[in-house]
C-alpha cells in the first residue's frame, strides 16, 4: 500500500502530505518514545497520541513514513514545517489509537 | 575513506524540544557517506538515547563521533550528576526521570539498555558529582 491510500481515508486530516507514492511497510502503535525509537519500523505508519517535537525526531531517526496522531492530537506549526522538509507525512484523527490503526489496516496496509 | 572523519556536537541542556537535533544531523551525514542503513539506524538510536539522557539528567554535554573504515565511535561526555548505581541504571524500566519528562513520552527506563542493545561495544565512566562519559562503538 502506498501512503496516498491513507491520506485519503475519511476521518483523517492530512497536516503534512509527505511523499504520497511512498510504499508503506507496517503499522506501529506506541506512545513511549524510547520504545518507539527501538521498535518503529522503517517506512512504517506510526499511530500515537504523543504529539510533540520529539515525536518527529523519533520518526525521523527511525525512517517512519507517516505519523498518525490519534485522539485529535496535533503538532505545532514549526514541527509540521520540519516534518514537511523531512518528507514525513503527518495525519490527525479524532479516533482512538486502536480504531485509527484498524482503519488503516482495513484500507490495505500490509 | 582512508582517513577517519570526526564530527563534534554541543548539546544544549535547556531546550528539551530540540533534543535529537545532533542525532538527526549525524544520521544525515552517515547517509551521505553511503553507510549501510542498519548501521545508520543503530548509531541513530544509540546516539539519540544518549543525547536525550544528557538533556534530561546532565544539562547537556558534548558528543564526538568518529567514523573510520571499520567502526563508528561515539563519545558522549557531560559534567552532570553522574550515575550512582550503573548496574541499576542498566536495567530496563529503571528510571529517575522527572514527571514532566515522562509526560513527553520519555523516562521509560529504556535509554541505557537501548544504547547497549544497539551498539557493539559500550563503556560507561561515571563519577557522582563530576559527570559521565559514555563510549559506544558500532562496527561497520
Amino acid at each position: 500500500m502506498r501512503l496516498k491510500t491513507i491520506l485519503k481515508l475519511p476521518g483523517f486530516r492530512a497536516l503534512v502530505k509527505g511523499d504520497p507514492d511512498r510504499e508503506i511497510s507496517r503499522i506501529f502503535c506506541c506512545d513511549l518514545l524510547s520504545i518507539a525509537m527501538s521498535k518503529a519500523p522503517a517506512d512504517g505508519v506510526w499511530v500515537t497520541v504523543m504529539g510533540n517535537r520529539n515525536t518527529l525526531a523519533v520518526a525521523s531517526l527511525t525512517d517512519t513514513a507517516c505519523i498518525v496522531l490519534a485522539e485529535g492530537m496535533s503538532l505545532d506549526d514549526g514541527t509540521l514545517e520540519k516534518a514537511g522538509s523531512e518528507g514525513i507525512a503527518v495525519l490527525s484523527t479524532d479516533l482512538p489509537v486502536f480504531d485509527a490503526a484498524l482503519k488503516i489496516y482495513q484500507a490495505g496496509a500490509p | 575513506m582512508s582517513q577517519a572523519l570526526t564530527f563534534r556536537y554541543e548539546i544544549d541542556g535547556d531546550d528539551f524540544t530540540r533534543a535529537g537535533e545532533a542525532s538527526s544531523s549525524m544520521k544525515n551525514k552517515l547517509k551521505q557517506l553511503g553507510l549501510d542503513s542498519d548501521v545508520i539506524r543503530k548509531v541513530a538510536i544509540a546516539m539519540y538515547e544518549g543525547e536525550i539522557n544528557m538533556v534530561i539528567h546532565a544539562d547537556g554535554g558534548k558528543i564526538t563521533v568518529t567514523v573510520s573504515d571499520t567502526e563508528i565511535t561515539m563519545v558522549l561526555s557531560d559534567t552532570g550528576p553522574g550515575i550512582p548505581d550503573v548496574e541499576k541504571a542498566m536495567q530496563e524500566g529503571y528510571s529517575t526521570a522527572r514527571a514532566e519528562v515522562r509526560s513527553l513520552g520519555f523516562g521509560a527506563g529504556m535509554g541505557l539498555p537501548n544504547m547497549k542493545k544497539y551498539t557493539d561495544e559500550m563503556q560507561i565512566d561515571t563519577t557522582v558529582g563530576r559527570g559521565t562519559t559514555i563510549t559506544m562503538k558500532v562496527y561497520i
